[in-house]
């Protein structure tokens, strides 16, 4: 059993296929009317999607619309009940776990760690899709440029478990960053961060679009989603309310109806993004 | 480590402030570039295991000289060098009867044994992604004893020697199916649920052995006992070769899963997310610990607490990377187990204290220290 084991392993690392150069507006994933059940509630029902390359796509909508499913999705991680998820061109069970992970790279809402790692160590893993290829030699250059990127770049020797929640969150971005794919999918990289750094984010998620990859971003905050994002899709209640440019999904009526809570949508004084804001009566 | 780690969105000055800093390690203060981390666990790790590798070569002439009937080390070299044609001299009559039929299997059973439980050990927690899990404290080594025991008390022996072996293991494998389908939820193992399962396990394996001693008749009894209390005290040359192959395939295959073991620290999702079968490489490990631990069972009886103190120690050295840690922990246990069963050879002579008991005597007290540790670090049994 062993033997064929290690045969197995060494066979499946040679038989990989690596991904080709990335077209420029290429599709990167799609989910295609797709149904997810979880624990016997039809979470995703009916979505469609389609995340291209150079493209910052965010997902909003209030808790329990399916945001984080539909990123499990098409991460691969939830076999749909119906229709299907594409990665890179393909159905995302054909790709083995290593073929994917050479294809897409996520960053989980909470960063856990079970033994004393030390952070350089956290990123370094993010280059473990890579052993064995040629893009290995670049590993140092990658591990660094992302660690300067999501501004960790003195923690190196630190041990993971002694930073700060925040902190926490923005080694696992480098850890994500450094892993080089095509597609990025971030589910709430914001939530633990302070100002600066969410700006700092979404600042690395256009310039990775920017350089040609393509960046699926969960997000609560519709200002950040408005300023950032080429595409911002609403879900609500497991389907898709509104997809398209921020300007044009964020009317009072769609999001009032959706948040269940009456909102103004008004134009930024001096650079005219739309601004949300709840209405507060009373 | 695992469980506080998981600090809910935006609650993190308020986790810093209880569990977190327990946590801390003085080594968090220290700011600095990002490479030397990485190159000093190495060093360190080179260091460790030049160092073992050594006191183990000396621990094992020391163990084959000393005893009831002592051979000067000098003299145990010039028959080894004979016996492999390098020269040296062979010892009188008696000595070399000593050395060669008594000793020497000895060291090479402790060798085999401690490696087996040293490196089961650090599997087991990187695949439980926790630091308290061990052949024996969760029931493994229990299990495959049961196996063992049935095999005798029934007076099994459709595959010769090989009987008690596979008997062991079969026990071994079904216990550690069984812990682990028991202790998860949500993907994750969590210290208590592990601890409880082991407690369960143990104590059904336990009444399982009883009624083994129950139906065997007296020579039996003794063999039983044997299993029960843990010792090398009957180690021959074809028991040697009968725990070899076991041993040794579990020892070559662990190591090329150390950098997945790496990954899984970030749980399952991202693991897979960085290209790791899950699935697979969780069923291949645990056949593996299966394998090490019934190796290390079926001659030995249950040796606890090697497998946890011995990775854990190294873990505090050289870091955390499995790499090191899962070969680096099969040269600890070896270490560890030819000193423990020199010491149980010669610390009450001419009486021999069984090596299960001297190794529970040093180990409990450890493991009460790190549930401590533990504890502390997590702000109570969450």
């Amino acid at each position: 059993m062993s033997a064929r084991a290690l045969r197995s392993f060494l066979a499946r690392r040679g038989g990989r296929r690596l991904p080709g150069p990335v077209v420029a507006g290429s599709v990167r994933a799609e989910a295609r009317s797709l149904h997810v059940r979880l624990g016997g509630r039809a979470v995703l029902a009916g979505v469609d999607l389609t995340v291209r390359a150079g493209e910052v796509v965010a997902l909003v909508g209030p808790n329990g619309a399916g945001k984080s499913t539909l990123l499990a999705a098409l991460a691969g991680d939830l076999p749909a009940e119906s229709g299907e998820v594409r990665v890179d061109g393909l159905p995302a069970g054909a790709w083995s776990a290593g073929e994917l992970a050479l294809r897409r790279a996520v960053l989980p809402q909470t960063a856990e760690l079970s033994f004393p790692f030390t952070v350089g160590e956290v990123v370094r893993m993010g280059r473990a899709p890579w052993a064995g290829t040629a893009a290995e030699d670049e590993d140092g250059a990658a591990v660094r440029a992302a660690m300067a990127a999501a501004d960790v770049a003195g923690f190196g020797p630190r041990p993971f478990a002694a930073l700060s929640g925040g902190e926490r969150a923005r080694v696992a971005l480098a850890r994500v960053l450094a892993q080089r794919t095509a597609l990025l999918l971030l589910d709430e990289p914001t939530a633990a961060l302070d100002l600066r750094h969410q700006e700092v984010v979404l600042r690395i998620c256009r310039e990775r679009a920017a350089e040609g990859d393509a960046v699926v971003v969960v997000l609560h905050d519709l200002g950040l989603a408005g300023a950032y994002a080429d595409r911002v899709a609403v879900l609500h209640e497991g389907r898709i309310a509104a997809d398209g440019p921020p300007a044009r999904v964020y009317t009072p009526e769609l999001l009032s109806r959706v948040y269940l809570q009456p909102v103004d949508v008004i134009d930024h004084p001096r650079t005219g993004e739309p601004l949300v804001i709840p209405r507060r009566e009373g | 480590m695992g469980h506080p780690s998981r600090t809910p969105a935006g609650a993190a000055p308020a986790a810093h402030g209880t569990g977190l800093d327990a946590a801390s390690d003085p080594r968090g203060v220290r700011e600095g570039a990002a490479s030397p981390a990485p190159s000093r666990g190495r060093r360190r790790a080179a260091l460790l295991t030049c160092g073992m590798a050594a006191a183990l070569a000396a621990l094992c002439l020391l163990s084959a000289g000393l005893g009831a009937y002592d051979i000067p080390v000098g003299d145990v070299m010039g028959s080894l060098l004979h016996r492999a044609g390098l020269g040296g001299a062979p010892l009188d009559r008696v000595g070399e009867s000593v050395l060669w039929n008594v000793r020497l299997p000895r060291v090479a059973l402790a060798l085999l044994v401690g490696a087996s439980l040293g490196c089961a050990g650090a599997l087991m927690q990187g695949v439980f992604g926790n630091p308290l899990a061990e052949p024996g404290v969760i029931g493994i080594s229990m299990g495959a004893a049961v196996g063992a025991v049935a095999s005798i008390a029934l007076g099994l022996s459709f595959l010769g020697t090989w009987t008690i072996s596979v008997c062991a293991f079969a026990g071994g494998l079904v216990t550690v199916l069984l812990v682990y389908v028991l202790s998860r939820s949500g993907g994750r193992t969590e210290v208590v649920t592990l601890i409880l399962t082991g407690i369960a396990v143990n104590a059904f394996a336990g009444a399982l052995v009883g009624l083994g001693v129950f139906l065997a008749d007296n020579a039996q009894i003794a063999q039983i006992a044997f299993w029960q209390l843990g010792s090398l005290a009957q180690a021959t040359w074809p028991k040697v070769l009968a725990v070899l192959p076991c041993a040794l395939a579990g020892l070559a295959v662990a190591p090329w899963y150390a950098r997945k073991l790496d990954l899984l620290a970030l749980g399952e999702r991202p693991a897979r997310h960085l290209g790791v079968d899950v699935e697979r490489l969780r069923l291949v490990l645990v056949l593996v610990v299966a394998l090490l631990t019934a190796a290390a069972v079926a001659v030995a009886g249950v040796i606890t607490f090697v497998g946890l103190l011995v990775p854990h120690l190294l873990r505090m050295a050289a870091g955390p990377a499995h790499r090191f840690l899962v070969p680096g922990s099969a040269l600890g246990g070896a270490l560890v187990l030819v000193a423990g069963d020199l010491a149980a050879r010669t610390a009450a002579q001419p009486a021999e204290l069984p090596l299960g008991v001297l190794t529970a005597l040093f180990g409990s007290p450890f493991f009460f220290w790190l549930l401590r540790r533990t504890r502390r670090k997590q702000g109570g049994w969450a």
